[in-house]
């Protein structure tokens, strides 16, 4: 799905959070949104996820205007920065939520869903955990689990806030593989919230480098690389 | 570690043993004097004058109506303030508005009120001599010296428990777990009810608990708005009082004991359901 963000600010209360920004995001793009704590790009995020509203401003889904769409609406695969699992729900519970949310007449029957979750275990390389509660998991499972369970409700776009932000360097490594290859089969636009240029250049076909509200530079890894358009995009990816 | 090394090193938490029999001497002392003893002494005077006594000071009309009475009013005002209780937790850790911390103190108000002083607040509020109780007298419903201002007034005094309980909760917990529910495409009320209502329950169970301990203990508030009609509007705590000033040790004492009783019940039911949930409430915290 085409992605498109059109002079979009954000205040709260009297700072702005978000000054006009716009963005395209081709479909099936992977886009890292990458910027120092503070430059707005996790609030662009939760906007695209309809978890916050723009000031001003629209948000286009394939040239729709989605601005008003409640977030049940967006059916945006969101996985949150500490991965917001239920504490209180299994693995294969958690995974299944939203399809046992859907409305009766469209929600698949029990067997489809448990097919479903089956397999999405499978995407995650965890068949074996459904039956784990959150807690028994490592950060690393957690953040699979997190995926697949966006993935579940067939989500018209993945969203993604500081994925890999609570893992240590050897799975973080693994996982950015383990997204890659997610995006690659599903297709799915995909944006994803870091604020490390390492994992921004090495995962993303697309880069937006923001700060203060502001975005400073769009453009593929190699471009921002060679050509950063600003002394505070060239300091922050150090080149 | 200090089991196997030959140096005795002591942990850095670890008291000094002179301290550590001292503190503990302290605590059974302070817990034996306050608590224990007081407890055990309502049901030796119960007993003076035998089980039969007791019992039987317990089969009159009045004893009966009281322990009716008393257990209406928990059953009325508990529900209705675990529903409130939750509602203000809810509102009040998953938004953000101005007057926030005003409404907090607002919760917390009947904690520092004086139990008789929102007695009289009712009584103002619903006495025959205020319009809005002139004109429920009038229509056939008194809410002073009947039940409505007894509910009211012990909704008054236990209105803190379940929200105070839960706001620490909620806080802690924050508002990712909801906010992904609704990603998932769940509505409000299912978020509350299959996210929010699990990760609190045992919060609330023990706000409502207390709440209940509470409410069936009340005394000050009760005793102003419910004018002490006996067989009517007198309640537990109440009729310990009358009784206990006409002397009569034995039927006093035997109510006391029912009270502590329903009291002990609650708690052991709390720890019973602690000791059978243990995986949960253990997977509730490390997560």
């Amino acid at each position: 799905m085409h992605i498109e963000i059109d002079e979009i600010s954000k205040q709260f209360g009297t700072t702005a959070a978000l000054s006009p920004v716009s963005l395209s995001i081709p479909s099936g793009a992977l886009v890292a949104l990458l910027g120092p704590s503070g430059s707005g790009k996790t609030t662009l995020l939760r906007i695209l996820g309809g978890l916050e509203f723009p000031t001003s401003g629209r948000v286009l889904f394939d040239a729709q205007d989605a601005t008003g769409l409640t977030v049940q609406e967006r059916r945006a695969g969101f996985v949150f920065q500490s991965y917001a699992l239920f504490r209180h729900m299994t693995v294969f519970e958690n995974i299944a939520y939203g399809l046992n949310a859907r409305p009766r007449a469209s929600r698949p029957p029990k067997a489809e869903i448990a097919r479903r979750v089956t397999k999405l275990l499978d995407l995650i390389q965890l068949p074996d955990i459904g039956s784990r509660y959150p807690s028994q998991l490592s950060g690393g499972q957690r953040q699979r689990v997190a995926l697949a369970r966006a993935l579940a409700i067939e989500p018209r776009m993945l969203l993604l806030d500081e994925p890999f932000g609570a893992l240590d360097a050897k799975v973080r490594k693994e996982l950015r593989q383990g997204l890659r290859e997610i995006h690659d089969e599903t297709g799915l636009t995909t944006v994803f919230v870091t604020h490390d240029q390492d994992e921004a250049m090495e995962l993303a076909d697309m880069v937006v480098v923001m700060s203060m509200g502001r975005i400073e530079q769009i453009g593929k890894p190699s471009e921002i690389r060679a050509r950063p358009a600003s002394t505070f995009v060239r300091e922050f990816i150090g080149v | 570690m200090s089991d196997t090394t030959a140096h005795k090193f002591r942990s850095a938490r670890d008291e000094a043993p002179l301290a550590r029999y001292a503190l503990i001497a302290f605590a059974v002392i302070g817990v034996g004097v306050l608590v224990a003893a007081p407890l055990l002494a309502v049901f030796v005077e119960a007993l003076a004058d035998g089980a039969a006594a007791a019992v039987a000071s317990l089969g009159n009309r009045d004893a009966a109506s009281a322990i009716k009475l008393t257990l209406l009013i928990a059953a009325i005002a508990v529900p209705l303030n675990a529903l409130f209780g939750v509602a203000a937790a809810w509102f009040i850790t998953k938004f953000d508005f101005r007057g926030k911390a005003f409404l907090i103190t607002l919760i917390d108000l009947p904690f520092s009120v004086s139990p008789v002083v929102a007695g009289l607040c009712i009584v103002l509020m619903f006495g025959t001599n205020s319009l809005v109780g002139g004109w429920l007298v009038a229509s056939g419903y008194p809410v002073v010296f009947a039940l409505p201002g007894i509910v009211l007034a012990t909704m008054f005094v236990t209105f803190p428990f379940v929200a105070r309980e839960l706001i620490p909760v909620m806080v802690e917990q924050g508002r990712a777990e909801e906010e992904a529910a609704l990603t998932l495409g769940a509505s409000g009320f299912r978020v509350f009810w299959t996210v929010t209502l699990p990760n609190i329950r045992w919060a609330l169970l023990y706000g409502v608990l207390l709440s209940n301990a509470r409410a069936m203990g009340e005394f000050g508030a009760v005793a102003v708005v419910s004018g002490k009609i006996r067989g009517e509007t007198a309640t537990m705590p109440i009729t310990i009082e009358m009784l206990y000033n006409e002397y009569l040790s034995v039927a006093a004492f035997s109510m006391a004991a029912v009270l502590t009783l329903l009291a002990l019940v609650t708690l052991m039911l709390k720890t019973a359901l602690e000791v059978r949930h243990a995986d949960q409430l253990a997977a509730n915290h490390r997560h």
